[in-house]
């Protein structure tokens, strides 16, 4: 277990420190340095493990409110005027019971609210008999695995929803099948897909089939947590965090190299002048940290 | 307060500071490397440039017997000039990473310098002496006309002021792949060590086109690579023993004799990882920078970033001893991983009884260990107290709560200053300390 007190800094500004200097190690004078960029590796993996059990953390905690808040909505759908605060009660019970405050979870609800009528029922109906068993299953026992299916099936993503303003077109939704566990992604946009395959192509290190479907999550909820209000929040997050996609180049340039990296060091070396197209910019470090599911050990090899 | 130093009291006092004052320092004048030879005569400096520096210890005389010998130049020369490999586009950097003594034969000196890739055997020769009186040319070197010459002599052998001379003997070139970071001569005095990250080689002094690869730990698929080698170092008195550190915090102790290939250790060394201090940076700081045999033989020291361990080396699992050099530092390292202080190498060394270790820490300070007392001290290498025979104040670090005076807070250290490389005279309390571009010698009092 790492004990992050000693330092402010969390793991994702660690990460984002380790991919620098393992950027800047190609242009020093007297050539990359293995044991330097070996040590490096090492804490880029530890901090990797921090970021990665947070994460599980939240989605376990988040997945716990969305069960519930799913059979309120069904519950709605046939009696709105009886059932919300119902429903609501329910919601703030497993939340209090996860440790989450109201608003969090008011801000993990916008998903099968915001969606359009016709996406909203898609989900539930797809689910509407096993969810609201599983959903009790779910808050007593936790397992990681079963829960993120439950979490994927509960709400669809769709991110055109909140596409930002920036023309960034992404057409998307993303149904779990619980049976056999496959993710089903439907896109039409350039850049989702890109986000998608980078992430599905990257993404070895967990165990769980739902990975994919975890890390499209883990995209921006963390957004979403810092969002009280959660209808226009919601959405303007994503704007955030879209600019925080088009980061400058030398981002690209690292996330590139991580996608590299995750192959071997042999691949940065041959790779050098590739490392020089960068792409749109559209990479920043939580693409980069999805990405990291590669990295099992620490590997420098030139 | 008493100093540190071999059983009784030393003050440890000021004795020559060498290099220059300004306040910009320039890269290549900054030393990478400090070894005194076997007597304490000589003392060697490297630095990034590729220079190597000599200085010698000025006889004691009668009329001076309250100072000291002091120590002046002695020779200088470029040892290593920067170079280009091509195929991989890669500079190799002319610093000198190791300078490494043999022990004299003759009335010349012998030592071996080392950057990342190329390894120099050194002679350095005296010339006092020059022939004139020659037949064939006048003394200016012009050619006689043979037919002017009426008589033979024999050239005598007069006097000139002395002139010291530095030839490159022996060039051990194109054996290792990855960065040198150690060098050791063995004590047959024939064969030496060479280290890199992932290969040890042995070589032969007279022999330059092949050594032999003793340790190599690069794994088939080097995406497998979990472990470096940081340093190696023969034993003092068994020709067939060597040691090598790893990242890891491991020590491997190697016998020649079990087999051509040393990769299967005789003897690992290492001290189980107290959970409870995990951190991100678990692996930077066990990944020990230095290892040093005693001069009995009988231990070996390594250093790592927060502290340096005392082995014996009948005793694997854990080490005998352990000093905490600057254990202040463990809450900063985060900064000093931004700061890339964190990766700073330093080197430790004992005192020619054994009885006291000595190594680096950052703002110029400098820890020295009695292993006898379990004391210790922290003296500052500054030209502020640069008085001859001035006596060095034990400075102290303010850990938290209310500051003392005279004590430095953590947050007020120089981590630009930092001292890496140290050295202790074999035979007497002299040592000589590397502060960026400068050099700082040290003796004691009593001595």
């Amino acid at each position: 277990m790492i004990h992050t007190m000693e330092c402010a800094v969390d793991a994702q500004s660690l990460i984002s420190i380790s991919l620098r200097k393992i950027h800047n190690s190609r242009t020093q004078r007297g050539g990359i340095k293995l044991h330097k960029n070996l040590l490096v590796s090492y804490v880029l993996r530890n901090a990797r493990q921090v970021y990665m059990n947070e994460k599980y953390a939240e989605i376990y905690r988040m997945q716990q409110y969305e069960e519930v808040m799913t059979v309120c909505n069904e519950i709605q759908e046939l009696n709105p005027l009886d059932l919300v605060e119902d429903c609501e009660e329910q919601t703030v019970d497993c939340c209090s019971s996860m440790n989450e405050s109201p608003s969090l979870c008011g801000a993990l609800l916008p998903v099968s609210h915001q969606a359009s009528p016709v996406q909203h029922i898609q989900p539930t109906s797809a689910c509407s008999v096993p969810i609201p068993l599983q959903s009790e299953e779910v808050c007593k026992s936790p397992d990681p695995s079963f829960y993120r299916s439950c979490c994927a099936e509960a709400y669809p993503v769709s991110n055109c929803d909140f596409s930002p303003v920036n023309s960034m077109h992404c057409n998307k939704t993303t149904v779990l099948d619980l049976d056999t566990h496959v993710v089903t992604t439907v896109e039409s946009g350039y850049l989702h897909q890109d986000c998608c395959a980078s992430l599905q192509q990257c993404c070895q290190g967990a165990q769980s089939p739902v990975k994919k479907r975890k890390l499209d999550f883990g995209y921006y909820v963390s957004e979403i947590e810092e969002v009280p209000d959660f209808t226009p929040c919601k959405r303007a997050k994503f704007e955030d965090s879209s600019y925080a996609c088009t980061e400058p180049l030398d981002t690209s340039n690292i996330s590139n190299l991580i996608s590299i990296f995750g192959s071997g060091f042999t691949g940065l070396v041959s790779r050098q002048a590739e490392l020089e197209q960068a792409l749109n910019g559209q990479f920043c470090s939580k693409q980069a940290l999805a990405s990291l599911g590669a990295w099992t050990r620490a590997i420098v090899a030139f | 307060m008493a100093g540190v130093g071999g059983g009784n009291d030393f003050q440890w006092c000021f004795s020559q500071v060498k290099g220059a004052i300004d306040e910009d320092v320039a890269e290549a004048d900054i030393i990478s490397t400090v070894e005194f030879n076997y007597s304490g005569e000589l003392l060697a400096t490297g630095d990034k440039g590729g220079r190597v520096v000599i200085f010698q210890r000025e006889q004691e005389s009668k009329n001076r017997s309250l100072s000291r010998g002091e120590y002046n130049v002695y020779s200088t020369f470029q040892s290593h000039e920067p170079e280009f490999d091509y195929l991989k586009s890669l500079e190799i950097e002319e610093k000198i990473n190791k300078i490494r003594w043999l022990p004299q034969q003759n009335a010349a000196h012998f030592l071996l310098s080392t950057n990342d890739k190329t390894i120099k055997l050194w002679k350095i020769s005296e010339r006092d002496k020059r022939a004139e009186g020659y037949n064939l040319k006048d003394e200016d070197g012009r050619l006689r006309d043979p037919f002017r010459i009426t008589s033979l002599r024999v050239p005598v052998l007069m006097p000139m002021d002395l002139m010291v001379e530095a030839s490159p003997r022996r060039i051990f070139a194109n054996a290792h792949t990855y960065h040198i970071n150690s060098i050791s001569v063995n004590s047959d005095y024939q064969t030496y060590l060479s280290a890199d990250d992932l290969r040890i080689n042995l070589w032969h002094l007279e022999i330059t086109d092949r050594s032999f690869n003793i340790v190599d730990i690069k794994p088939a698929n080097m995406e497998e690579l979990t472990e470096v080698i940081t340093a190696a170092e023969c034993h003092p008195h068994q020709c067939n023993v060597f040691v090598y550190s790893s990242s890891k915090g491991t020590i491997r102790l190697c016998d020649t004799r079990a087999a051509a290939l040393c990769d299967r250790h005789s003897k690992f060394f290492e001290e189980p990882e107290d959970p409870s201090s995990r951190s991100f940076f678990s692996e930077i700081i066990s990944s020990i920078s230095d290892v040093k045999f005693s001069h009995s033989g009988r231990y070996m020291m390594t250093r790592d970033y927060l502290s340096v361990k005392v082995w014996d080396l009948n005793m694997e699992n854990r080490p005998v001893e352990t000093y905490q050099v600057h254990e202040y530092l463990r809450s900063k390292l985060c900064s000093l991983y931004e700061n890339d202080c964190i990766f700073d190498k330093f080197e430790c060394c004992w005192n020619g009884s054994d009885s006291a270790i000595m190594t680096g820490s950052y703002n110029n300070f400098f820890r020295m260990f009695d292993r006898n007392t379990r004391r210790d001290i922290t003296l500052e290498a500054s030209r502020e107290n640069s008085k001859p025979r001035a006596m060095l104040k034990p400075r102290k670090v303010c850990t938290g709560g209310k500051r003392k005076k005279d004590e430095i807070s953590v947050d007020s250290l120089d981590f630009n200053k930092k001292i890496l490389h140290t050295a202790w005279h074999p035979k007497e309390n002299v040592i000589a300390v590397a502060a960026t571009n400068n050099l700082y010698i040290f003796q004691d009092k009593m001595n």
